[in-house]
């Protein structure tokens, strides 16, 4: 390192790397469910999919989470987003297809997508 | 990406557990699991619940597992990781709720404390330079050689009020103003990782948590003094520290911030270590210096004071781990945030090591003016199996006894000097009704005996004198008048003693004196150990009316003492009694007692 430009560069590279670390709450959490019914209907490319969404998005506030069966197993893969008021939206039938559009949408403006959601899906 | 870190604590704690077992095994379990590419397995330093390790903690979640065997991680890795379920049974029981988990922050142990010299400590890889810097490592130094001149670097630390916190408690602006004072030349900075306090831990736990913290305070020391040259003066018994302290100054020549024109600026600042054989005595600044210099580890006489003519001659100035670790976060946040935190006259925060009879052994990081109670029964849980506290020993050999009755008081320099002990280097034994006070100030006594370095004859001989009293005592041939001669001799070493180890040597009996006079009392005339510690005062005695005869404790006893006919009561001869207290253990009645 030959300035104080370069060093500031690596900081604000290796925080991203770390970012993970930071006290969880006040955050929003996106938890994929990855029970045995989750994984045979296709969660783990979902969940690739969230994971390349927050890195390209380089988003800082965004907990990506699992969690386990919640009993709703016909409509697995299922992405529950938690927002930093704590309201849950649930969407079912999600596919690495449908993941950037839930980012675009709500993770980064706020506004759910509903036709993927466990309301529009209930039939 | 990297979705989840698991933090294994690495500090010399949680590794004597194991914790490195559990780190190789998680890799292996995560590659098994196909989870190796998004979960990260990080060893970091002390996280302070030494008590509960070994620990690991799992983000996003914060999740704080305690107590961790290998036989856990695969479930750990196949529950939590791959299936989102925690593990309850191994989480921290405080943080656990109805669905969730609760903040760290908001347990009893971490609630009250604030970590600005640990910061770092339990949340980054020590062994990577790059995770320093992505916590703002190295900014303190940037900021310092581009804006600021080595007067303002020395007016900032004055202002922030910091005190050197290895046990002095010297402004550490000061220190730092007298060596930059001096003409230009050869000069050096010095850090005291000379840890000797039985019981104290917390420069070790920098050193492992955040070596990187040390190398880049010093090199501001040097910048503000003028010194293009560094000591860190380190005892061998640490392994991990040197290893870590190596790898980092390593990583700092590699990366550009130690050795020559340091980003830019013009500035040279190198560092060496040096390791200590484990002479208590080298913990003192004059005794250091000559050990770094290659002679005996003898101190020597000030004035002349180390910032005019110490190390080779040259103005040096010494500070203690502790005290490095608060310069860079007082350059990155300002003098008025430090000074912000603490009492008058002892700002920020001091860390402390609870050990002894206290439930949660550990680390902890309390602005001062924090109180003795809130440190001893709210962070550090209070003394197991429900015992009576006794008093707490502060400060290692070189503090005292403080009695429950003081133990409202706001902790800082004064207040503990006033008490008859000393800040010191933070150890914190406390003891409770199991203890007796004449033993523990011959337990320290013994210590400073063995460790006095022979250059005085106060210390030398003075010590010694001190320790035979006390061993009289406790064998229970004193007399009243033993207790004024204790006292005159302590007085008279304070004052005529060399150096700062045989000036406080004396302060264990003096506070035992004072405090807990009546238990001297009753070693002398009544020739009773009421805690029942001092073997040559106790005797054991079986009760006839609850002995039923069943032998076992003679058949246990490997002095022979104990006679009697089967059924019928037994008889201790305390002729023979070693008072080993076999007897006891064996007894299924508790027919029998120790007096």
């Amino acid at each position: 390192m030959k300035n104080l430009a370069e060093l500031q560069a690596l900081r604000d590279e290796m925080k991203e790397k770390v970012g993970v670390r930071k006290d969880s709450e006040h955050r929003m959490r996106i938890v994929v469910g990855m029970a045995t019914c989750g994984i045979a209907a296709g969660a783990r490319p979902v969940l690739a999919a969230c994971i390349k969404e927050v890195e390209t998005r380089k988003l800082t506030d965004v907990v990506v989470a699992q969690t386990g069966c919640i009993g709703i197993c016909q409509f697995e893969p299922v992405v529950e987003i938690f927002d930093a008021d704590g309201s849950k939206t649930t969407y079912v039938h999600v596919t690495p297809e449908k993941i950037p559009k839930i980012f675009a949408s709500h993770v980064v403006n706020g506004s759910p997508v509903v036709e993927y959601t466990i309301g529009a899906n209930a039939n | 990406m990297v979705r989840s870190h698991i933090l294994v604590c690495g500090g010399t704690g949680c590794h004597s557990s194991g914790s490195n077992k559990l780190f190789e095994n998680f890799e292996s379990e995560l590659k098994a699991a196909g989870l190796a590419d998004e979960v990260k397995v990080i060893m970091t330093g002390c996280f302070g619940l030494c008590a509960l390790g070994p620990v690991v903690v799992v983000y996003p979640e914060g999740a704080f597992y305690s107590q961790v065997k290998v036989d856990d991680v695969k479930e750990i890795v196949t529950e939590h990781l791959l299936k989102g379920r925690l593990v309850k049974r191994l989480l921290y029981t405080e943080t656990i709720a109805e669905d969730t988990i609760l903040s760290l922050d908001n347990t009893d142990f971490y609630r009250k404390q604030k970590r600005v010299a640990l910061e770092n400590c339990g949340v980054i890889d020590p062994e990577n330079i790059n995770e320093y810097i992505a916590y703002d490592g190295y900014m303190a130094l940037a900021k310092v050689l581009t804006e600021m001149t080595p007067q303002d670097v020395v007016k900032e630390i004055s202002d922030s009020g910091l005190r050197g916190r290895g046990g002095g408690g010297f402004p550490t602006g000061k220190k730092w103003s007298f060596a930059a004072a001096q003409p230009a030349g050869d000069k050096y900075v010095c850090c005291n990782a000379d840890e000797g306090d039985p019981g104290a831990f917390m420069d070790r736990s920098v050193l492992e948590g955040d070596p990187h913290c040390v190398l880049e305070a010093m090199a501001i020391a040097g910048y503000a003094i003028g010194s293009n040259h560094g000591y860190i003066y380190v005892r061998a018994e640490y392994p991990i520290a040197v290893k870590r302290l190596r790898i980092a100054i390593a990583q700092a020549r590699e990366a550009g911030l130690l050795g020559d024109n340091i980003l830019g600026s013009g500035f040279n600042f190198d560092i060496d270590i040096r390791l200590g054989a484990g002479a208590f005595v080298c913990g003192e600044e004059t005794a250091l210096m000559n050990s770094i210099e290659g002679k005996r580890g003898d101190p020597r006489p000030r004035p002349p004071f180390p910032a005019v003519k110490g190390l080779f001659g040259k103005p040096t100035i010494l500070n203690n781990v502790e005290t490095y670790a608060n310069i860079s976060r007082i350059i990155r946040n300002g003098a008025a945030w430090f000074a912000s935190m603490g009492t008058e006259k002892s700002k920020g925060t001091k860390v402390f090591a609870l050990g002894g009879k206290i439930n949660h052994t550990g680390l902890v990081e309390i602005p001062m003016g924090t109180t003795l109670r809130e440190i001893i029964e709210e962070i550090g849980g209070g003394c197991p199996d429900g015992k009576k506290f006794k008093a707490v020993q502060t400060g290692g050999p070189s503090g005292g006894c403080i009695p429950e009755k003081y133990l409202d008081t706001p902790v800082d320099y004064e207040t503990l000097t006033a008490l008859g002990s000393i800040m010191g280097s933070g150890a914190m034994i406390v003891m409770d009704e199991d203890n007796c006070m004449v033993d523990i100030a011959k337990f320290f006594l013994e210590f400073t005996v063995e460790e006095s370095c022979g250059k005085c004859t106060p210390c030398r001989v003075g010590v010694r004198r001190l320790y035979e009293i006390l061993d009289k005592i406790t064998s229970g041939n004193g007399e009243m008048e033993d207790i004024d001669k204790l006292e005159e001799l302590c007085y008279f070493i304070k004052e005529n003693a060399l150096c700062g180890l045989g000036q406080t040597a004396p302060n264990p009996v003096l506070s035992t004196i004072k405090y807990f006079r009546e238990e001297y009392e009753a070693h002398i005339i009544e020739k009773r150990c009421p805690a029942g510690v001092c073997k040559k005062l106790l005797n054991y005695t079986i009760d006839p009316e609850l002995c039923k005869g069943c032998t076992l404790c003679a058949r246990n006893c490997p002095a022979n003492a104990i006679t009697g006919e089967v059924k019928k009561a037994h008889v201790i001869d305390s002729a023979a009694c070693i008072k080993c207290g076999a007897c006891i253990d064996s007894c299924k009645f508790k027919a029998i007692f120790k007096k």
